[in-house]
């Protein structure tokens, strides 16, 4: 394999648990609700699935706990929001530190855990021949980067294509007119919310139990949860562009890496191989590109123009003004 | 002749809200193939009677016939299944959708899968069969707001409604746009369909309605009259209880000096797209300049320009000698100018404060109020409880919540504080919409003492009525431009309604 395609085939493997959490928060901020706490959702999903699979010695009954685990988190950010009304990215970051806080103590001695069992890999015959695309995409993969590829178009034609999408288009977008016509905006709330939650914790799992095996408190899901709330920004609350977001930020990781294995380029000396304390810029790269994303999102004037949902981040309440 | 038949009959209902009764048994009735006009005054309770039928409140008492049969409508769904669908002012449209998706939004056919093209066909035939012209493709946002309202009318079509409410539909359209709707609505009643229209203006009633039920208070005052050989009068007269003046007495005056001068200001909208595209204008003091124009095309970014609310990307204004240009709000009211803004109680009021606190936000900072840096609360009294005298405003006391005080009191509060620091330019932005007759007429005289008081008044308004009734010139924006500007007395209203429509 070549210097690009490890980069891609790792990215393609490291995106996978990013898709899912991407999608996971692009569905529930299409109906409206913003939840800020990914990456407490994730490291609750990635510590339940880890800590099942480790007790039980069975990785499926593990990801179905961390799917659990994050479906959980999330109802309770959906009561705040949606019942009580309170302010998402208050409620978002407060689920954030709950969950984080959660999943270290909860993890406490996972760290050592032997003989966990990890899911199943497998490659696709005849497709992982292909030049380039066959070892980044079909060598060798974890059953859920699989799981990856079926979930993109499938959320692409729910989303557009059928009447529960439409549905769900029209609770972010106006909830005062998707009520009017007898629709529940509220349990669809609840439902768009708690597969957001299901999904983070799919993404924890998938880490835990598949992509990079193993418990290493905070760093297992390494601020993922952020970058993933950023890429939904990125690809304007689009599942296509979502996922190739997710592939190519998973790849900017490993690029990050793999960048300073190498001498020279044209000829030129790199200086990341010869300063290792230039390294950290490397390594922030991803995370400066989420800051950015982030930035950009806060503006509710540059929102509105990249097609935001527009009621995102507003409480319904049947006959108010001022509510969309 | 046999007896024709009820489509919707309403008996002794009820509705109470917390410390109001809404509807005081009430009786309505609506035929075949009729328009049944509904008329009142805010607060009359025109609204809660539809909205129960539309299901979106439950009667407390009474009972509910459709074709005969009792009733029971639970939610907004079972209304359409009952064949009655609701039109509301505010449109609920999704914008960023279709006009097909947005008709079959919420439909329980198709269950799963989206069939659009077969959706789009019949949304194309219902739109041939009613004179509703619209691109059953075209995305929401793309559309007139005559058009938006067609496709909120095809939306209860699509799901079979027999019965259409209307509320107050002709409020957002221009005369040529209401033109066409009531040729619909006549088309639609042709085909057997019946039509509850609400409306408090008089003239409409009189051109539309085949019978007209007038209520007052919660209470029935004329129970399905007809209103051929009515005048407006006589409609007025039963819905507010007195005789109203309809002629204002308007002054004649010269204008003054040019007092607010806009030049070529460039503006951009909540989106980030260009909302004023170099508009300029001047009013005059002792002059009140109407600017008519179909909501959208600029108004509120004109408003918010002078107003300091908004920055202005290229251009200048001036009142008098100063220079407002991009100054800060506070320092541009100091310069003379009063704001009675659009939105009553989100941004002229500070809903959750009392009434004094409100009357006395453009001037706690200075003398007598200010004490150095403390407030004298017994001065603010007094004043507050001058200008409530004044004013005429009727709350239980200056400590009254002002989010608790009705659409007409609220307004009055804006217009004590605006007016009460005598300012050279009064901006009002639709400062009578949603008001009964009698507040407009209140609302109508105090803007006129302004203009005779020699301060030049602004007044943005949709209602061409109001414009025509009250402002000595009238300005007609279009796409974030002045296109055209004449003398009231010399107003042709044909050309204004072509002007407002963007026709040259």
């Amino acid at each position: 394999m070549n210097f690009w395609a490890n980069i891609f085939s790792a990215g393609v493997s490291n995106g996978t648990a990013l898709l899912f959490a991407t999608m996971g928060e692009l569905l529930a901020e299409r109906a409206g609700v913003l939840n800020l706490g990914v990456e407490g959702m994730m490291l609750m999903g990635a510590v339940a699935a880890y800590g099942t699979a480790a007790a039980t010695g069975d990785a499926w009954l593990g990801l179905l706990a961390g799917m659990l685990a994050g479906g959980f988190l999330s109802l309770l950010h959906a009561v705040v929001v949606i019942s009580l009304r309170a302010d998402q990215v208050v409620s978002g970051l407060a689920l954030t530190f709950l969950g984080a806080g959660l999943a270290l103590v909860l993890g406490e001695g996972l760290a050592s855990a032997r003989g966990v069992p990890t899911l199943p890999i497998y490659s696709i015959p005849l497709l992982d021949q292909m030049p380039f695309f066959g070892p980044v995409f079909f060598d060798n993969k974890s059953v859920l980067v699989f799981v990856g590829y079926l979930l993109i178009p499938i959320l692409w034609f729910y989303i557009y294509r059928t009447r529960a999408g439409l549905h769900l288009r029209a609770v972010g977008e106006y909830p005062a007119a998707a009520d009017s016509l007898g629709i529940d905006v509220y349990a669809l709330r609840y439902f768009y919310v708690l597969a957001g939650g299901v999904l983070a914790g799919l993404a924890g799992g998938a880490i835990t139990l598949s992509i990079t095996p193993g418990w290493f408190s905070e760093f297992t899901t390494s601020g993922y949860g952020w970058i993933a709330i950023a890429l939904v920004i990125f690809a304007q609350w689009d599942p296509v562009r979502a996922a190739v977001g997710a592939y190519l930020f998973g790849s900017l990781r490993r690029f990050t890496l793999d960048a300073q294995g190498i001498q020279n380029v044209f000829g030129i000396a790199n200086p990341f191989f010869y300063d290792r304390n230039l390294q950290f810029f490397l390594e922030m790269l991803p995370y400066a590109l989420t800051i950015l994303a982030l930035l950009i999102g806060s503006r509710a004037a540059i929102r509105k123009r990249l097609g935001a949902p527009a009621a995102l981040g507003l409480p319904f309440v049947r006959g108010e003004r001022g509510t969309l | 002749m046999s007896e024709p038949t009820n489509v919707i009959a309403m008996k002794q209902i009820v509705k109470r809200f917390p410390g109001v009764l809404a509807n005081d048994h009430v009786d309505f009735d609506l035929r075949r193939g009729e328009i049944h006009a509904l008329l009142g005054e805010n607060g009359a309770g025109k609204s809660t009677l539809t909205n129960i039928l539309a299901g979106l409140y439950r009667a407390d008492e009474g009972q509910i016939f459709i074709n005969g049969q009792r009733a029971d409508i639970g939610s907004p769904r079972d209304a359409i299944a009952y064949g009655i669908g609701m039109i509301y002012q505010h449109f609920m449209l999704v914008p960023s959708q279709t006009v097909t998706e947005n008709i079959i939004l919420g439909l329980d056919e198709p269950r799963f899968f989206l069939n659009l093209p077969q959706a789009e066909k019949r949304v194309a035939e219902l739109s041939k069969q009613f004179g509703l012209h619209v691109d059953p493709r075209a995305h929401v946002w793309q559309l007139s707001v005559g058009e938006q309202q067609r496709v909120e009318i095809l939306k209860m079509l699509y799901r079979g409604a027999n019965i259409l409410i209307l509320d107050e539909p002709t409020a957002v359209l221009t005369p040529l746009e209401a033109r066409e709707l009531f040729a619909t609505l006549r088309s639609m009643i042709a085909q057997g369909r019946s039509i509850i229209f609400i409306s408090h203006h008089l003239d409409e009633i009189l051109e539309i309605a085949d019978r007209v039920t007038v209520m007052q208070k919660g209470r029935v005052t004329a129970a399905g009259v007809s209103p051929k050989g009515m005048t407006k009068n006589d409609l007025a007269r039963l819905m507010v209880g007195r005789e109203i003046v309809f002629a204002l007495e308007k002054k004649k005056m010269d204008a003054g000096a040019v007092a607010l001068k806009i030049e070529r200001a460039r503006a951009l909208n909540d989106r980030g797209l260009p909302a004023l595209r170099d508009l300029s204008l001047e009013v005059r003091a002792h002059e009140i300049l109407g600017v008519a124009g179909v909501a959208g095309n600029g108004q509120r970014e004109l408003s918010q320009v002078i107003t300091g609310l908004r920055p202005l990307v290229s251009g200048r204004i001036h009142l008098g000698a100063y220079d407002l240009t991009n100054k800060a709000p506070g320092e541009i009211h100091e310069l003379g100018v009063g704001h009675v803004p659009e939105d009553r109680l989100g941004t002229g009021l500070a809903s959750g404060l009392s009434v004094m606190h409100n009357l006395i936000l453009r001037r706690y900072k200075q003398a007598p109020i200010a004490q150095g840096i403390a407030i004298n609360w017994h001065t603010a009294r007094k004043v507050s409880e001058n200008l409530v005298t004044t004013f005429e405003i009727a709350t239980p006391g200056v400590d009254t919540r002002v989010g608790a005080l009705s659409g007409g009191n609220t307004q009055k509060v804006i217009l004590a504080r605006e007016i009460s620091t005598r300012p050279d330019l009064l901006v009002a932005v639709h400062p009578t919409r949603g008001l009964d007759v009698g507040a407009t007429e209140a609302v109508q005289k105090l803007l006129l003492q302004q203009r005779e008081a020699g301060a030049a008044v602004l007044l943005i308004s949709e209602d061409l009525d109001e414009i025509l009734a009250i402002s000595d010139r009238i300005a007609v924006i279009y796409d974030g431009q002045i296109v055209g500007e004449m003398r009231t007395d010399e107003a042709d209203i044909e050309k204004i309604g072509l002007l407002m429509a963007g026709a040259n």
